[in-house]
This record gives structure tokens, C-alpha cells and sequence, in this order.
């Protein structure tokens, strides 16, 4: 029986993989590095490329888009990124979140369509409720009893 | 006498349309919550495995020490990420949560802590233009399924804030999903790092090899945690939106059937009351000849 370490391979879309493997082969930082049991703590980026887990004789390989790979003597983690991300993309995405903060407070210019439909229909959820108050009218008038 | 049934068949009639449409509502909403909680079971190793790697950190003696991991001694700015849904209709969750987030807002407005807000969702922005705030950064229209990439804009106008000095402390305000019928309004601190989130058992004096090193690894790595962290806690938002949703079309539908059984009854009664009437009528009229 090999020594074997468990291995957790998750990204925010769902659990890729997770159980007990004898080495893991990863794109950290400054090259390619292979992990086996009892290996030292070690913290590195991922870059995007192929994780590969052995178990026994079986080989699982994936592909991440970049990421963090922690490694504890009995416990290996790769935290996966779902998409492809670089410093200046952030960058841009950070902007378009300003602007459109300044945008929205602005004019809430919304879909005017579905807002006026939404407002109709909690209408009339509302007014269902306020013709309760019709029954009661309508015992005090005599017209049930 | 004829004029008030008919008025009542007309609001029977009506009422009937819009039962139609809480009920399919109810049923949309059904169906989208058991996908949108598939999708919460799916994000949660995600946030549990960043938990853990983020506690084994907390552990190490690194030479490096994180600024998200140091309180500051005095907080004159408060970051909150405010994440709510882009439609109504779901009951009060958003104004729970709203209520929820005032009273704090109300606590440090008192102490002098100025506040920025990152709005997440229609609601969200449409409730903070009316009462006003300080509003830096926001997002919507995140359909079903959000996107981690779609938040991290937001996500990183707030992490700068911190990173400048402009923002001391940051807050996540969100619905909690505790089943399908139950949400719980929460706003947690998430920077710098609470005290439980970074207690960790002390084995020893170790620390990392750390590629390519110490300050880019950890970096990286408080990046991913709170956005997962905002990720999480959207997702769960939107299970959190459906259930509401379904509660609140549930019980409006509920509503309608009981209100239209009443008006039936009373439509019958009136209806009742007229033939009698005009029964006696003709029967008076008889006699007389």
C-alpha cells in the first residue's frame, strides 16, 4: 500500500476532484512541480495549464485557468479559477463597476417594461388583499350574510 | 341589486387573472430554487477548501504578514458589499436585509465612521439612490447562474479602497439560506479577516516555501477567499430569492382562492336574493288579479 495524501481540486463552480492520490503534477509559479506525500507546506500561484492527479495505476488530468495550490504534508488543495484572469482585466472590470455606480445613481434608467409589469402585478396582489375589505362592506350593506 | 353582482363577478373575474399568475410564479420560482440550491451545494467545497487553506495560512509564521489580516487601530471609513436580488416580488427579503444593514449604518454613522457602499443587484441600487450613500461600485443583472468573473470589478474597487487606506474596514451584507422557506439577513465582516475565520491550531514554528513569493502567493490568495467569500454569499442570495419568491406567490395565490371562494358565496347570495325577490313579485302580482 503507497503512501497517499489526500487531494482536493475545487473551483467556485463545484468540487473537480477530491480523494487520495500518490503524486499531483502542477504549473506553480516558477515551473512545474510535482507533489508527493509528506511533501513541505508550500503556497504557490497557479498558472494555466494541466493538473495532474496519479492514484494507483489511474491518471486524472485538468485544466485549470490559473489559481492557488497549497500543499500540507497530508493535504494537497487546488483552488481553481473558473475563467481566465489577469491583472489588467480586473483592472478593467474594476472601472466598469465605478462607472456604472456613477451611471445608476445618476438616471435608474431600468427596464421600464418589466418594472411597469412588476408594479401592475404587485397591484394587484395588493388589491386583492383591499377587497377583503369589500366582504366586510358588503355584510355591513346586508348583501351577505 | 343587479348591478352589484355583476360588480362582483367582474372582481371575481379579475381576481382569477391574477391568481393565474402568482400561482405560475410560484412555480417558476420552484423550479428555479432547486437549480439555484444544486448551485449553492456546488460553490460550497469551494468556500470550505479556501476556508481551510486561509486557517493552515493563519497557522504559519510567515515574514510576511498580510494587511488583510491586521486590524487597523482606527476606523474612519466602512466598505460594505450590499447583495441583493434584481427583482421584487420576493416577499421582504431585500427590506429585511435593508433594515438590517441601517441599524449599522445608523451605529457608525453615531461614531463619526464614514460609509461606502458596492451595490450587488437592481434592488440594492434602486433602495440606496432614494435613501442616499455613498455608493462606489455596483453590478446586476447577474441572471440565474452569477458569474465570479462578473463580480470581481466590484469586488476589486472595494479590495483597493482597503489597500489605499480609504476604506479601514469591509462589511458583506447578505440573506443567509437556512431552508426553503427561511432567510436570515446577515452582515458579516470580511476584511480584515475575523477573528474566527483566522483561528487556527499553532503546531510549531513553520512556514511556507512560497512561489514566486511570500507577498504575490499570499496576494493571490486573500484575493480568491473573499471573492469566494462574495461569491458564496451571492449565490446563496439567489436560492435565498427563489425561496422568498415562491413563499410569497404561495401565500398571495392562497390569498386569492379564499378571497374568490368569499366573493362567490357573496355573488351567489345576491343572486339568490333577486330570484326570491322577483319570485315574490310575480307571485303578489297574481294574487292581486
Amino acid at each position: 500500500m503507497a503512501v497517499s495524501m489526500q487531494v482536493d481540486i475545487v473551483s467556485a463552480e463545484g468540487s473537480l476532484f477530491s480523494g487520495k492520490a500518490e503524486r499531483l503534477f502542477a504549473q506553480a509559479a516558477n515551473g512545474e512541480v510535482g507533489i508527493l506525500p509528506h511533501h513541505t507546506q508550500f503556497l504557490s500561484q497557479l498558472k494555466p495549464g494541466l493538473v495532474r492527479v496519479v492514484a494507483g495505476d489511474e491518471e486524472e488530468t485538468f485544466f485549470v485557468n490559473g489559481g492557488v495550490l497549497e500543499v500540507q504534508p497530508e493535504v494537497v488543495t487546488v483552488l481553481a479559477d473558473t475563467a481566465h484572469r489577469a491583472a489588467d482585466l480586473d483592472e478593467a472590470a474594476a472601472l466598469e463597476a465605478k462607472k456604472r455606480a456613477e451611471e445608476a445613481m445618476e438616471k435608474a434608467k431600468t427596464d421600464i417594461d418589466v418594472s411597469r409589469a412588476q408594479a401592475e402585478l404587485a397591484e394587484a396582489i395588493a388589491q386583492i388583499n383591499a377587497i377583503s375589505h369589500l366582504k366586510d362592506r358588503l355584510h355591513q350593506q346586508g348583501l351577505a350574510k | 341589486m343587479a348591478g352589484g353582482s355583476k360588480e362582483i363577478r367582474a372582481k371575481i373575474g379579475s381576481i382569477k387573472n391574477t391568481q393565474k399568475i402568482t400561482k405560475a410564479m410560484e412555480m417558476v420560482a420552484a423550479s428555479k430554487m432547486r437549480k439555484a440550491q444544486a448551485r449553492m451545494e456546488a460553490t460550497r467545497p469551494y468556500v470550505e477548501k479556501l476556508q481551510r487553506v486561509i486557517k493552515h495560512v493563519a497557522g504559519a509564521h510567515p515574514e510576511y504578514k498580510h494587511p488583510y489580516t491586521q486590524a487597523r487601530e482606527k476606523v474612519k471609513t466602512v466598505g460594505v458589499i450590499v447583495i441583493s436580488s434584481d427583482r421584487g416580488l420576493c416577499g421582504g427579503l431585500n427590506s429585511n436585509l435593508f433594515r438590517k444593514l441601517l441599524k449599522d449604518i445608523k451605529v457608525w454613522q453615531e461614531q463619526g465612521v464614514e460609509i461606502e457602499l458596492a451595490l450587488i443587484g437592481k434592488k440594492a441600487q434602486t433602495f440606496f439612490k432614494h435613501f442616499g450613500g455613498n455608493v462606489v461600485a455596483t453590478v446586476s443583472d447577474l441572471g440565474d447562474a452569477p458569474l465570479v468573473q462578473d463580480l470581481v470589478g466590484t469586488i476589486k474597487v472595494m479590495l483597493d479602497k482597503f489597500d489605499q487606506g480609504a476604506v479601514d474596514e469591509v462589511y458583506l451584507a447578505s440573506n443567509e439560506f437556512v431552508n426553503t422557506m427561511a432567510q436570515n439577513p446577515t452582515v458579516n465582516q470580511l476584511i480584515p479577516l475575523p477573528k474566527e475565520a483566522v483561528e487556527a491550531e499553532k503546531q510549531g514554528h513553520w512556514d511556507y516555501l512560497y512561489e514566486p513569493d511570500a507577498k504575490e502567493a499570499l496576494d493571490l490568495l486573500m484575493q480568491r477567499y473573499i471573492e469566494g467569500m462574495v461569491f458564496g454569499a451571492v449565490v446563496e442570495n439567489a436560492a435565498c430569492e427563489q425561496g422568498a419568491r415562491m413563499m410569497a406567490m404561495r401565500n398571495a395565490s392562497d390569498n386569492a382562492g379564499e378571497m374568490i371562494r368569499e366573493l362567490t358565496l357573496a355573488y351567489n347570495k345576491a343572486r339568490q336574493a333577486a330570484i326570491t325577490q322577483e319570485l315574490s313579485e310575480i307571485v303578489a302580482g297574481a294574487s292581486a288579479v
